[in-house]
């Protein structure tokens, strides 16, 4: 079973359609959570941004024996020491991932919001952040789902699907 | 199949070590981590990295100076610079001491994506140069200089001086001795070495024909110059030009030789256009040119143009202990070269190269055991496959008993006048009272060794 948990994010639409489209991929059953602890331990005040590898470490920490997959979304925008930001986080085939949505909703840059990209970008990110977690690398192929994005154009271009070999790898 | 990245971070603190590795593995690459100077020093001596990730403050040994170390192990590694606090000071010093940038934290996730990804395929560049200069210096190495003797190791000794700068260089020895292996061996061990060697035998131009070879000539120059054509001058341009028998060019030449030498500019024949060349000169003479210049048939001022650097081969008479080496070398090369298994000579017969003259030198030595190897039955060489040279017989020694084919008399008379006259072709043909050309052909034709 996956759990998904939800770290200060309120979207619940946007959170029931990326379960259907877990389910779906993953052909696994998902189950929605809260997060139990308090995100204000990983917030750096200098940055005003939260620390994702320490959000995954407290993830790992908090499994249960039961969840094979841990997905975690939030609305807070997450960093890692020498970058300016991240979209989200995973580790290569560990069991925890997290996706944030605060660079993925075009009102970061000013945009009108649009709700219909925003729960794309979350499907595409999320599926790419548990390809990870599922021991995929980066592919090369532009249109695969774990082509790596550093800006949300980049998410935009690839479609939310594994090309062949990362279906292949993702399957044995 | 691409080759794996590899990445070594270095970062005193564990957080930054441990988000940056994870942030690299799903690229693919194999990661490592350090959490100071020595520790970096230690993965340093178990495997090597393509790129290093190293924060300029740590405690103890800091980023630039463990820079420098790391650069002495690897100078091809690509090493970035982390810092929090960038200055043009650490920036400069850091580019200064070869690091491939440096970064000022924090860096935009596509910048440093980017950036690994040029210093990946610049490194990757790097040893691709590396691996095909490499390749290409095996192509054309030159071949083994062979001899343990000390008048050899001298002059392996002066080929390694020499070879590092642009000096012009002359070779003198009897012929036979190896000048135009000598002169290679400069020219591929010099900075030069991917540019060419064009080697021009003087004695085979005359005077006439000097000029358009040296110095080529514009289409329409003369009745039969159809195209425009570089001269030998012209293809050696950055690499080197070898003059062989430099001793037999005619005195038109001299002055015209002498005139580029100093000027390193000259035109082609029917032409305006002033061609500069930057080459270097390496010359070989079989003759004494001291005597040359005293006679008034070679120019003194071109002399010591060209005799700025001189090197003497010794005779193969004279270092008589690198006979069996280089006879060893020989039946190797040939063996190889005819698909024979022949693993050497019998000892008797070894005694017995030993002990031969030897007038043509290493070059008759090298034909004796390749006529050998072409009739001889291995594993071994024996005195029945040697010939015995035509110079060595007594001159009493007469052939009117045994009927010859006339191809056969007229080799070996023409190899009898190479031997007395030292191997100068000039003398030869005067002796045969032929022209030099026809000596040259008929050495051509006979495969004869001068």
């Amino acid at each position: 079973m996956m759990l998904l948990v939800t770290i200060e994010f309120a979207g619940k639409r946007e959170i029931g359609r990326l379960c259907d489209q877990l389910e779906a991929r993953f052909h696994t059953e998902v189950k929605v959570t809260r997060c139990a602890f308090d995100s204000r331990a990983f917030f750096d005040l200098a940055r005003n941004q939260y620390f994702s590898s320490a959000i995954i470490e407290r993830l790992e920490q908090d499994l249960q024996t039961g969840d094979s997959k841990v997905l975690a979304v939030t609305g807070l925008d997450l960093y890692i020491p020498i970058l300016t930001f991240v979209f989200g986080e995973a580790r290569l085939n560990g069991r925890c991932a997290l996706v944030s949505t605060y660079r993925l909703d075009n009102k970061f840059y000013g945009l009108p919001a649009n709700p219909a990209l925003l729960q794309e970008r979350l499907i595409k990110e999320s599926i790419h952040e548990l390809g990870h977690s599922y021991g995929l690398l980066h592919c090369h192929n532009q249109e695969c789902v774990m082509k790596s994005s550093t800006y949300v154009e980049e998410i935009d271009f690839k479609s939310s699907r594994f090309c062949d070999k990362c279906r292949a790898q993702l399957v044995k | 199949m691409t080759e794996q990245v590899s990445m070594l971070i270095v970062d005193d603190e564990r957080s930054v070590r441990e988000s940056l590795m994870h942030w690299f593995l799903p690229e693919g690459y194999r990661v490592e981590t350090a959490a100071e100077a020595m520790e970096a020093l230690d993965k340093m001596k178990d495997s090597s990295f393509d790129v290093v990730l190293l924060d300029i403050k740590m405690p103890g040994m800091d980023g630039i100076e463990l820079q420098q170390r790391l650069k002495e192990i690897d100078s091809q590694m690509a090493v970035i610079i982390m810092t929090a606090y960038a200055t043009v000071d650490t920036a400069i010093q850091a580019l200064k001491q070869g690091a491939y940038d440096y970064i000022t934290k924090p860096v935009d996730p596509d910048d440093l994506s980017r950036l690994i990804r040029n210093a990946v395929v610049q490194r990757r560049l790097v040893r691709e140069n590396l691996s095909l200069k490499e390749g290409i210096r095996s192509l054309i190495s030159v071949e083994q200089i062979v001899g343990e003797s000390r008048q050899i190791k001298e002059i392996l000794e002066l080929i390694q001086t020499v070879a590092q700068s642009d000096v012009t260089v002359m070779i003198q020895g009897p012929s036979g001795t190896g000048k135009e292996l000598v002169a290679r061996a400069i020219h591929f061990n010099s900075n030069r070495r991917h540019f060419p060697l064009i080697a021009i035998n003087c004695g085979a131009l005359t005077d006439t024909l000097v000029e358009s070879e040296l110095f080529g000539h514009e289409k329409g120059a003369f009745t039969g110059a159809q195209y425009r054509r570089k001269g030998k001058l012209e293809m050696a341009h950055k690499g080197a030009i070898f003059f062989d028998e430099i001793g037999n060019i005619g005195p038109k030449t001299q002055m015209d030789l002498l005139r580029v030498i100093e000027t390193k500019r000259f035109t082609r024949l029917g032409g305006n256009q002033v061609v500069e060349v930057d080459f270097r000169i390496i010359s070989a003479t079989n003759k004494n040119l001291e005597d040359a210049v005293k006679d008034g048939t070679f120019r003194e001022d071109l002399y010591y143009r060209l005799n700025v650097f001189n090197i003497q081969l010794p005779a193969l008479k004279e270092r008589a202990s690198d006979i069996p080496p280089l006879v060893d070398h020989f039946v190797r090369k040939f063996a190889i070269a005819m698909n024979k298994p022949f693993t050497g000579v019998d000892p008797q017969t070894m005694e017995w190269l030993k002990q031969q003259p030897w007038p043509g030198n290493v070059r008759e030595l090298q034909n004796a055991i390749e006529r050998a190897v072409v009739v001889g039955k291995p594993p071994l060489i024996t005195l029945a496959d040697l010939p015995c040279p035509t110079g060595w017989r007594a001159s009493s020694e007469s052939v009117a008993d045994e009927v010859l084919p006339l191809a056969e008399i007229e080799k070996r008379h023409i190899q009898l006048a190479l031997n007395k006259t030292g191997g100068n072709v000039s003398l030869a043909a005067q002796l045969l009272e032929v022209d030099r050309a026809t000596v040259y052909n008929k050495v051509k034709k006979y495969s004869l060794s001068y």
